[in-house]
């Protein structure tokens, strides 16, 4: 494993030297490293490139990591990871991407996962990106998410990018089944040239269902984000969304949000608002000392955490 | 000591609002500034604090002219300002919103101490952000929170009692009058009640943009009940809930 490695996996993950239960270190396209535990297995596939990860039914408390990191321009990363979470297990998936490129040659990351959580089952999924180096290369990630919900299954994802990736295409379906519940929390700081798309489609198919799905985002310099929600109520469920973004310099933001109820039980609420830092917060912040930089700073930096 | 020299402000579509308005608030002293909705007491506040911008005027600072000094600078003098309408921040958690004022990480105990000057238990509200969650009187108490938190030598608040429930009231003049005893500096309260005035060391009365009378509260109390041509009912008599 490399230095520049290390170096990502410190800030997307709890690496420390070492990983707390199972893991899956991938390193421009090659496992560097993979241990499984009693109740995690991890398996490489094999008609593609990527993991199997098997969690056994009621697994409790147990972490495993898979952490991707592509150390140079000119690698191309694909990548289907397939995670199987058993029946009431309760278990927390982290899953960073780092990107680092020295040259001008572009570094793409592109890893494509699949959740099949079983009925009661727990999952805390965490997804932090960030893009390094000094390279004019441009830095991809683009992560395609795709999750089946049984029955009385949790799925909680936290996702941030801020700042670093040039360009970002982000994916997430999920289905979800009676009494599931689908918490999606995504931050992402868009700079410069770069460009961020999120999708979100989210079918609720079974009685009590619900998702939250918050988006914060900040655009700033010539940056464009654009945002797409797709929320559809099949059954009894309740379904929210919000989308909030902070534009400053020529940052632009696009916001779609739809909803789509199907059933005459499916409560659907969006909320979505998109504007400069009010100005009233600068000038409270000044008033307790501060430049208008450092304000705005502290701004963005609050609402991004 | 604070002194304002002239000071006139007209809104940007050219409406006077304060008209050659004179004002000095001596060391040490608590002054209340009472009078009219919309009568020019936020403005006022506003032009202390640098927010807006004097048409004309002067205005000093233990005597030296900070006229164009702006926000940043003024807060660093020693000013500040607690809003009639706070300012929300999504994100932004009580805790770091005083530490931010302090201008320094503070331990827990610390922030719980001035937390309950305004009556709030630190330890439900820390962690919660300063967004849209919170009712108008939390809010209201930890805006002036944040003004406690700092190092102030002039202390302008505006409408502090506003939102703010009768129990909680009587200590935050408790607070107000705690603040006196032990400040080297001035306060300013911008307030229409009774009991607030009650412990000024002077009122003034600011309506139609300029000082239409001032004194101490024993002879003020006097004129703003009964001399309504001049202030218009500016005041509340202690209300019950
Ligand atoms: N930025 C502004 N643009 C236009 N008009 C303004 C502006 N700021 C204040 N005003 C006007 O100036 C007048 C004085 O307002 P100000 O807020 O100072 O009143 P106030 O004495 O604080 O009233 P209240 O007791 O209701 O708080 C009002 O008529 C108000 O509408
Ligand atoms: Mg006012």
């Amino acid at each position: 494993m490399n230095e520049i490695t290390k170096d990502l996996l410190r800030e997307i993950s709890e690496w420390d030297g070492s990983f707390k239960g199972a893991y899956n270190i991938r390193e421009n396209g090659q496992c560097a490293g993979r241990v499984s535990s009693k109740n995690i297995k991890i398996e490489s596939k094999k008609d593609q490139p990527g993991l199997e990860i098997f969690i056994a039914p009621g697994t409790k408390d147990e972490t495993v990591s898979i952490p991707a990191c592509v150390t140079q321009g000119g690698v191309d990363d694909l990548v289907y990871n397939d995670f199987f979470v058993g029946e009431n297990a309760d278990v927390t998936i982290v899953a960073g991407c780092g990107i680092h490129t020295e040259t001008g040659e572009p570094a793409r990351h592109n890893g494509i996962h699949r959740f099949f959580l079983g009925k009661g089952s727990h999952v805390k999924y965490l997804e932090k990106h960030v893009g390094k180096g000094h390279g004019t290369g441009i830095r991809s990630i683009d992560p395609v998410t795709d999750a089946e919900l049984e029955e009385n299954a949790v799925l909680e994802m936290d996702t941030a990018q801020i700042g670093g990736v040039d360009k970002t295409i982000r994916t997430t379906n999920a289905k979800l089944g009676a009494g599931a519940k689908l918490y999606i929390r995504e931050r992402i700081l868009t700079e410069k040239e770069q460009t961020a798309q999120t999708e979100f489609h989210v079918e609720m198919n079974g009685k009590d269902s619900g998702v939250d799905l918050i988006s914060r985002s900040v655009a700033r310099d010539n940056s464009h984000q654009s945002y797409h929600s797709v929320i559809v109520g099949n059954a009894p469920c309740t379904g929210h969304s919000e989308c909030d973004a902070i534009i400053s310099e020529n940052g632009k933001v696009d916001a779609a949000p739809e909803l789509h109820a199907r059933d005459n039980d499916a409560a659907l609420i969006h909320e979505a608002a998109i504007g400069k830092i009010a100005g009233e917060q600068i000038l409270k912040l000044r008033t307790l000392g501060m430049t208008e930089e450092e304000a705005e700073t502290t701004i963005i930096d609050g609402f991004l955490t | 000591m604070l002194r304002l020299e002239n000071i006139s402000w007209n809104t940007p579509e050219g409406v006077g609002v304060l008209r050659n308005l004179n004002l000095t608030v001596p060391d040490g002293k608590l002054v209340v500034i009472t009078g009219p909705n919309g009568g020019g007491k936020t403005t006022l506040a506003k032009i202390i604090a640098g927010i807006y911008r004097q048409d004309s005027g002067k205005i000093y600072l233990n005597d030296t002219d900070i006229t164009d000094v702006d926000i940043t600078e003024r807060a660093k003098a020693g000013i500040s300002f607690a809003f009639q309408q706070p300012v929300r921040f999504k994100g932004i958690t009580v805790r770091k919103l005083i530490e931010l004022a302090a201008g320094e990480q503070m331990p827990l105990s610390k922030v719980c101490d001035i937390m309950s000057k305004v009556g709030l238990c630190a330890e439900e509200y820390i962690d919660r952000e300063v967004n849209s969650t919170l009712s108008g009187g939390e809010i209201k108490r930890i805006e002036i929170a944040t003004v406690l938190a700092r190092h102030s030598v002039l202390t302008v608040f505006d409408e502090p009692e506003a939102g703010i429930d009768l129990w909680s009231f009587t200590s935050l003049i408790k607070t107000f009058e705690d603040m006196r005893k032990n400040i080297n500096g001035s306060i300013v309260i911008i307030s229409h009640q009774e009991r607030i005035l009650k412990i000024a060391d002077e009122i003034v009365v600011v309506a139609n943009g300029s000082i239409q009378a001032q004194g101490k509260p024993e002879d003020m109390m006097k004129v703003l009940t009964e001399n309504n041509a001049i202030t218009g009912k500016c005041y509340k008599q202690e209300a019950l809930f």
